[in-house]
């Protein structure tokens, strides 16, 4: 069983410290995690959204925010390259963040299927 | 909520709009006694007398988006609903809550994905210590974020490897503690 010694060890292999902290010009995402948000599913949402950061070794902003007032559409998850719109999605299962990863954030396509609303910069 | 530890997310994320910079989570499991007990500790602001009094009414609620406020009203319901109990108490000092639900109601949700919910928090910008605490029968585990940010030293909490490998421990040592049984 994993004890604390080991996350010792494991301190000294991890040279890049690629916390999901603020950071100038990184992408942003912002997970929605009111009462609505949680009993929707964003717990997992935000699982997904840092499973595909340690599988892709992507370097972004992870935020919460609580309740936006559009529980229908939970979970909710915005998106915010640097210098460009803020995106909010909705209705996302797991599959779509991985998507919303893939298109958006690598490759600056805005996935325009999953967008509820959009914040101009 | 599908799961206990949903329910756990959602309370304290109230402690944590509310400027806590200690909380506490304890969970209990008595089997002989058919207990299931979550009690949730902060030191945050506290919550208004006039508040307080109503804070379980589901139209009832500080937030400004809708007058709906669902997240205490969901974790009494659920605790009542397994002739369980629950209470609240607050001050300046902070806010306890606990729920206590018979461990084997047909209706109890599962305690669910624990460690996830637990690094939900440590993701969250604000700074603050969690201490969680569980203890089974005569066992218990601790999860305390001051010890665990000494053995890290500089290294941050929130480091994707790091927060990987706590999620791990957790699961590790509630399936342990809880005779191979995560959820």
């Amino acid at each position: 069983m994993k004890s604390l010694e080991e996350l010792r060890d494991l301190r000294k292999k991890v040279e890049k410290d690629i916390a999901v902290r603020k950071g100038l010009n990184k992408p942003k995402i912002i997970i929605g995690m009111g009462t609505c948000g949680i009993a929707a599913g964003a717990r997992d949402i935000l699982k997904t959204v840092m499973e595909e950061i340690d599988k892709r070794d992507l370097d972004l902003e992870v935020t919460q925010t609580g309740c936006i007032g559009m529980c229908e559409k939970e979970p909710l998850m915005d998106v915010q390259l640097p210098g460009k719109d803020r995106i909010t999605y909705g209705n996302l299962s797991k599959d779509d963040v991985r998507k919303i990863i893939v298109n958006h954030i690598i490759n600056g396509k805005v996935v325009n299927d999953l967008v509820i609303a959009r914040l101009e910069e | 909520m599908k799961e206990l530890a949903l329910h756990i997310l959602d309370i304290v994320e109230n402690s944590i709009k509310a400027d806590a910079d200690n909380i506490s989570i304890e969970i209990i499991e008595d089997i002989e006694k058919n207990i299931f007990s979550i009690k949730i500790k902060d030191d945050g602001t506290g919550i208004k007398k006039e508040i307080l009094d109503n804070i379980t009414d589901p139209f009832v609620t500080t937030r400004k988006t809708r007058p709906v406020g669902l997240g205490l009203s969901f974790f009494k319901e659920a605790a009542k609903r397994c002739n369980g109990s629950f209470e609240i108490s607050s001050d300046n000092n902070g806010t306890i809550i606990e729920a206590v639900f018979e461990h084997d109601h047909i209706d109890r949700a599962p305690l669910g994905d624990i460690s996830q919910t637990v690094i939900s928090m440590l993701l969250w910008e604000n700074e603050f210590e969690i201490k969680y605490k569980h203890i089974f029968n005569d066992e218990a585990f601790i999860f305390d974020t001051k010890e665990i940010k000494n053995e890290l030293d500089d290294t941050k909490i929130h480091n994707n490897k790091i927060i990987n490998w706590l999620k791990e421990y957790i699961d590790e040592n509630i399936s342990n503690l809880r005779g191979g049984e995560i959820n």
